[in-house]
């Protein structure tokens, strides 16, 4: 940690350098290892407050893991380690006084799969608010959360049930609403939509695009069109096999539009073409 | 057919016959296999089907209240019943799960969360398979020499910790796979909403894996109930009532309803033969009200 390496030319597309007041989180991996497996290199992302900032990039680019290493997630896989920073607001996330944990209440997340626990729709919203033994109106916070995640009107009538009794799409807006019920400043999302069908997926991004007011995200999509549709600041991310191993790096980034209509780099051009996924 | 020249729709339709025909190779096998299986099913259950049967007309005759209330007759005394013996096994198991369900849950924690590969998971995890497969008379005699022998007396604790090493093993290898099953995306639920290690623990992993942990805890405690071998070194049995006027006696030997059949079933009298096959009755049932319980916990929680 904390040793520098060059940056590659072309490796980034924008802000490099200097922090602006704007910019929430401040990645900067120069390597990223799983054991003796280098999995990201020579990447650094800015995330801008009120944005969503898009990753997006073929599969084994490296780009879930720079999303879970913004939150401490990464810490829970074996061999994990990195050179760089993370600093949120300044404040180096993985500095030896930083707790993980309080990282993870800062920075929410929400999953791939949906992942309610097998509790009631309350009790999984009432989750976090529980943990951080939260003083307020519980029950006004919960449907708060449930409005916020367009979820309100659907469930409000059986709070009771398990959280696993809706459907994947109610459950991934379930997940939302509970992530954002203890309000963090930041919403991770790794793929929120893959495991879900076109119209809730839909309904997905309206709401990504909805709680942009009050917080800012950062989302990992291999879908092209959806980082169109959402993202303020596209990250295009590619995988190197040149070395024998899978090794991902961040390409370009840079407003959306820039990325997908003019971008700096050829194999951005190509990847956005539809040139090779 | 030929592979060259696929037949028309028309040649098929006409060639396909829906009838069955039950002498042809392939149904004919069907039929001895589906066969076999039945009569293999049936097999094993007729052990226990015929056990119960006995159980029920032998032991059923005997059945009134006054077995749970009166003490063990003596050589040539009639009537009388097993009350104390009743108390006595409660009590055992209940002292061997105080012990074991606590300690082996987590153990359990540990195997599956803290440390799975670490050495002592593995140490922990051959000592626990190897002792589910010991003979448990053998519990027994580890805790005549742990027990027995420090406090010098045959007693209900020492029956109490020679089914608790009995129920150990159930216990942590059940709770540890029950653990190990919650799926991945769960714990990342926990972790990404912020949890700390121990509220990840305590909060989602062990009441999303409470019902497959209640399993192993039943499975244990019915051993444990229809065990005699360990309680021979340890509780011995006795003709008297653990608690004298509400006073439990614990540091005495202990009568449990394993150790009377035993007993009795022996005896050249034909009253506490009867006695014996009662108790059995009643054990079964005891182990099957257990059972249904802690299948009954399980799916309101799950």
């Amino acid at each position: 940690m904390g040793t520098t390496t060059q940056t590659r030319p072309g490796t980034n597309g924008h802000g490099a350098g200097g922090e602006t007041p704007s910019v929430v989180i401040d990645c900067k991996l120069d390597h990223v290892y799983y054991g003796g497996f280098l999995a990201v290199r020579d990447s650094h992302v800015q995330v801008e407050r009120g944005k969503i900032t898009g990753f997006i990039g073929p599969s084994g680019c490296g780009k879930s893991t720079v999303l879970r290493s913004l939150n401490r997630m990464n810490d829970l896989i074996r061999g994990f380690r990195f050179e760089g920073h993370v600093r949120f607001h300044g404040q180096d996330v993985y500095d030896r006084s930083v707790d993980p944990v309080a990282v993870r209440r800062y920075i929410g997340m929400v999953f791939q799969q949906p992942n309610p626990f097998s509790m009631s729709i309350f009790d999984n919203v009432a989750f976090g608010l529980k943990l951080n033994r939260f003083k307020g109106n519980v029950s006004e916070r919960v449907e708060k959360a449930l409005k916020q995640a367009a979820l309100w009107d659907e469930v409000k009538d059986k709070l009771k049930n398990s959280g696993l009794s809706l459907s994947g799409g109610q459950q991934q807006r379930l997940c939302i609403a509970r992530a954002v019920a203890t309000e963090p400043s930041v919403l991770l999302m790794d793929e929120p939509c893959s495991a879900l069908d076109p119209i809730a997926t839909r309904r997905v991004e309206e709401l990504m695009l909805q709680l942009k007011k009050d917080y800012t995200i950062a989302i990992v999509t291999h879908n092209m069109q959806q980082a169109q549709r959402v993202a303020d600041i596209t990250a295009f991310f590619s995988v190197d096999i040149s070395k024998g191993s899978r090794t991902g790096y961040l390409v370009e980034a840079g407003p959306t539009k820039q990325v997908f209509e003019s971008p700096q780099e050829q194999l951005t051009k190509e990847y956005v073409s539809g040139q090779f996924s | 057919m030929s592979p060259a020249a696929v037949a028309t729709h028309a040649e098929r339709t006409a060639t396909t016959s829906l009838e069955r025909s039950p002498f042809e190779p392939r149904a004919l096998k069907n039929l001895l296999l589906t066969a076999g299986v039945w009569l293999a099913a049936l097999l094993a259950a007729v052990p226990l089907v015929s056990v119960l049967y006995m159980l029920v007309v032998r032991g059923g005759a005997r059945l009134s209240t006054s077995l749970f209330v009166e003490l063990p007759p003596a050589g040539f005394e009639m009537g009388g019943g097993f009350g104390n013996a009743i108390v006595g096994t409660l009590v055992m198991v209940g002292l061997g799960g105080l012990i074991s369900i606590p300690v082996g849950v987590l153990a359990a924690v540990f195997l599956a969360e803290l440390g799975p590969e670490s050495r002592l998971s593995q140490v922990t995890r051959f000592a626990t398979k190897t002792l589910t497969g010991m003979p448990s008379i053998l519990t027994g005699v580890f805790a005549y020499a742990v027990v027995v022998l420090t406090t010098g007396t045959y007693s209900a604790p020492a029956g109490g910790v020679a089914l608790a090493v009995l129920m150990l093993p159930t216990v942590v290898l059940t709770a540890e796979s029950a653990i190990r099953v919650v799926p991945k995306i769960t714990r990342d639920a926990a972790y990404g909403m912020g949890c700390t290690r121990s509220q990840v623990i305590w909060k989602v992993l062990l009441p999303t894996a409470m019902p497959g942990i209640l399993t192993g805890v039943m499975l244990a405690v019915a051993r444990a109930a229809g065990e005699t071998a360990p309680l021979l070194f340890t509780a011995l049995f006795s003709s008297f009532w653990l608690f004298d006027g509400g006073v439990p006696r614990l540091w005495q030997p202990t009568a449990s309803l394993a150790v009377l059949i035993y007993n009795f079933a022996g005896m050249p009298f034909e009253n506490q033969i009867e006695l014996a096959w009662a108790a059995s009755l009643v054990l079964v049932i005891m182990v099957l009200i257990i059972n249904v319980l802690s299948r009954w916990i399980g799916q309101r929680r799950g």
